[in-house]
């Protein structure tokens, strides 16, 4: 069977912290993190990556833009 | 020769405003000069110049009108009267401040409020001092008789260009309601859009890969960048003050005393100079074409000659202010004129100058 | 697998729109303004229509619209959008023209504006921006604030006897024949901005068409007006506006969706 992997990466930086993506994943991969990015923001990260499956809902409900989305298929 | 024709001024301007190839009207009725689009809708330029003529909900929407036309480098016009002219203000000011292109009439009737529906030439405050908030200027171009009211569209489109500025044409109900014998100038075609891209590199057009997006806006919210703004847009009247001031002199050479006026005034000057002069008073007039930039300069020359000068405005008195500020004190300066739309005669001209200025 | 093997370019299913520029957008946190910013651009981009589109800015959050839009675009006074856009459209019937607009700008100040160009049938698409106050002024009264709920200018919550009832807006354009398309979305979660993208599809289609005006409302959050955190704002928006406001089309094809 073949299964799918995602990964995302996060523009911290640009990152907002504002939890949206948070709720938006169905694989709840996504956490604040408890460090600030320079503008003070507790910034989104993987925090189970390897439970992503790069469906991308986080990215596009992020207002800020600052997610991209990676995916593989991968045959065992 | 150019055709001739008899019309009324308002007419004579839209039918100017077709033959100058201006790429679209957007207007709302009122009276005195309800006829601009009347006459616009009965020539349907849209089917031969491809000129936009669209009635407006209202002053204030087709003033909006106006800037989005003139934002994608196209010539708008527009006109009204008083009270819609003051509806339209915050939009002007929008017009001036994101520097686009515009000509907009106003024929002038008496106020303040709704007023009466009467020539006046009480709105000379609004056209040259603001009307609109912030630092602008319009380039006021002011019309005596129907074949300025076509004319003066030609240095409008000018102007509008050479400054990117919006230019008024400043009429009042008389010339604006009166028929006379016009000589229209020939056609000039419409900017294809090419030309319009070309002569407007700064227009909203859409996004072409190899330049850089084009915005119009009057918005920036550093008042350091908001101040540089505000001086680039007086270095432009500046230029308007040094290169394009318009004026008109009759009987000056001689002149002892000295009558300031502009538009239908100016025609009513004109016969209270005749009359002086068959009873001898060697009387002068200096007619301002240009109300800004103002003939400052000329009539400074002038004040080292007269002996005095009487403003005649029908108004209560607000071009003379700048007759003053010109004078700076070198010689008396009064102000004569009806107002309300009530239109003074030659005789009452000669009156005010004897008692005011001769003494 | 290390996740780090998967981040590689060919392996990129998802990015911001190449069409927004680098500037971060100047929204508060959770704004719904930088989703429905990103979601316009995505569908320009994908419509390769850049070089034939034409957007106008409002007077409100949104204002500088144009600093995150990699577009031509204009800045309109409070409410006058569809005004511009008219100019527009009409002197360049084969552009695309948009109108960015919140609920002050366009249901408040601009209500003529745009009750007239949409009966005009102007062949434009406005997109309206419903979040139920004024956002940019600091959270005053907007005619989409809900009943009873407060803002700056009225902190007890709106009284309709006093301030008058919230305006459905898009609900009064859609029984304007000009109105081809009439709809209402939202962008808070992953199912909404994918109906969100189709809505904005099916307005530039319509353009393409020349069928007439599109409308498409966004129930939105502020957060910072609503006093909420981002997460708990949209909770609220689904609560509170979605019963007010029920999403979904209005009016299809130039007809009104019967429900
Ligand atoms: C003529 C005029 N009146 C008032 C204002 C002040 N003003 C700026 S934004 C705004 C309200 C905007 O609210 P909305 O359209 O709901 O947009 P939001 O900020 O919520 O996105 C007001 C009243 C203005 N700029 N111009
Ligand atoms: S939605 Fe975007 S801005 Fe908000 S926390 Fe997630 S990544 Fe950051
Ligand atoms: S791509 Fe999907 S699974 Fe992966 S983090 Fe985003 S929402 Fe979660
Ligand atoms: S004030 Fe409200 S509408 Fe404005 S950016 Fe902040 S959350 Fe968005």
């Amino acid at each position: 069977m073949a299964k799918v992997r995602g990964a995302i990466v996060v523009d911290v930086e640009k990152c907002k912290g504002c939890g949206v993506c948070v709720p938006a994943c169905p694989q709840e991969v996504i956490s604040l993190a408890k460090e600030v990015n320079g503008k003070g923001y507790h910034y989104a990260y993987m925090n189970k990556p390897e439970d992503c499956i790069g469906c991308a809902n986080c990215a596009i409900v992020c207002p800020d833009g600052v997610i991209s989305v990676y995916k593989v298929k991968l045959d065992n | 020769m150019g055709e001739l024709r008899l019309m009324k001024g308002n007419e004579a301007f839209a039918e100017a405003c077709i033959r100058a190839g201006v790429d679209a009207y957007f207007g709302y009725p009122i009276t005195p000069q309800s006829e601009v689009l009347e006459y616009l809708m009965s020539q349907k330029p849209y089917e031969t110049t491809g000129m936009v003529v669209l009635q407006a909900e209202s002053e204030v929407a087709a003033i909006n009108m106006c800037y989005g036309a003139g934002g994608a480098g196209f010539l708008p016009v527009t006109s009204s009267s008083s009270p819609g002219i003051s509806l339209k203000m915050e939009g002007v000011s929008y017009i001036a401040g994101a520097e686009l292109p515009l000509i907009i009439l106003n024929v002038v009737r008496g106020g303040p409020g709704l007023g009466d529906i009467q020539p006046a030439q009480s709105d000379y405050f609004q056209a040259t001092k603001g009307g609109g908030h912030g630092d602008y200027r319009l380039y006021v171009l002011a019309p005596s008789s129907v074949q300025e009211m076509a004319d003066f569209v030609l240095i409008a489109k000018e102007m509008a260009f050479k400054y990117r500025n919006p230019v008024m044409i400043l009429s009042d109900g008389i010339i604006g309601q009166m028929m006379e014998k016009v000589e229209l100038f020939d056609p000039i075609p419409r900017r294809t859009i090419q030309e319009v891209e070309k002569q407007a590199p700064w227009a909203t057009t859409g996004k072409k890969a190899n330049r850089e997006r084009n915005i119009i806006t009057s918005l920036d919210l550093d008042p350091l960048k908001q101040e540089q703004h505000v001086y680039h847009l007086r270095d432009k009247y500046s230029q308007m003050e040094r290169e394009d001031v318009r004026f008109e002199e009759i009987s000056t050479e001689d002149a002892e005393y000295l009558l300031v006026a502009y538009g239908s005034s100016a025609r009513i000057c004109q016969k209270a100079v005749d009359l002086a002069r068959e009873e001898g008073i060697k009387l002068g007039l200096l007619r301002a074409i240009t109300l800004f930039p103002f003939p400052s300069k000329r009539l400074a020359e002038l004040s080292n000659q007269v002996k005095g000068m009487l403003a005649v405005e029908m108004s209560l008195g607000q071009m003379v202010e700048d007759v003053k500020l010109a004078v700076n004190c070198r010689v008396p300066v009064e102000h004569y004129g009806r107002t309300g739309g009530v239109i003074h005669s030659p005789v009452e001209v000669l009156e005010a100058l004897k008692s005011k200025i001769i003494k | 697998m290390d996740f780090k093997d998967i981040i590689k370019p060919e392996n990129l299913v998802y990015r911001r729109s190449s069409l927004l520029t680098d500037k971060p957008f100047s929204y508060c946190p959770g704004c719904g303004h930088g989703t429905i910013h990103r979601l316009i651009m995505e569908v320009v981009e994908e419509l390769g229509i850049q070089e034939i589109t034409v957007g106008i800015a409002p007077v409100g959050c949104s204002v500088l619209a144009y600093e995150f839009m990699n577009m031509d675009m204009q800045q309109a006074a409070h409410g006058r959008a569809p005004a511009l856009a008219t100019a527009l459209k009409r002197l360049m019937p084969d552009k695309y023209i948009f109108t960015y607009q919140g609920d002050g700008d366009l249901a408040a100040i601009g209500t003529a504006e745009t009750i007239h160009a949409c009966n005009r049938g102007e062949n434009i698409i406005i997109f309206f921006v419903n979040n139920g106050i004024y956002g940019m002024t600091g959270g005053q009264m907007a005619p989409t604030t809900l009943p009873g709920m407060p803002a700056s200018t009225c902190p007890f919550g709106r009284d309709v006897n006093i301030m008058g009832n919230p305006l459905k807006i898009t609900e009064l354009v859609a029984q304007l024949p000009g109105v081809h398309f009439a709809t209402r979305q939202s962008v808070h979660t992953p199912r909404n901005v994918r109906r969100a993208k189709k809505a904005i599809q099916m307005a530039f289609e319509v353009q393409k068409n020349k069928k007439g005006t599109s409308f498409v409302e966004f129930v939105s959050n502020c957060n910072s007006g609503w006093k909420l955190s981002p997460v708990a704002a949209n909770e609220w928006m689904e609560q509170h506006m979605f019963p007010f406001y029920p999403l979904g089309d209005i009016k299809v094809d130039g007809n009104l969706v019967t429900k």
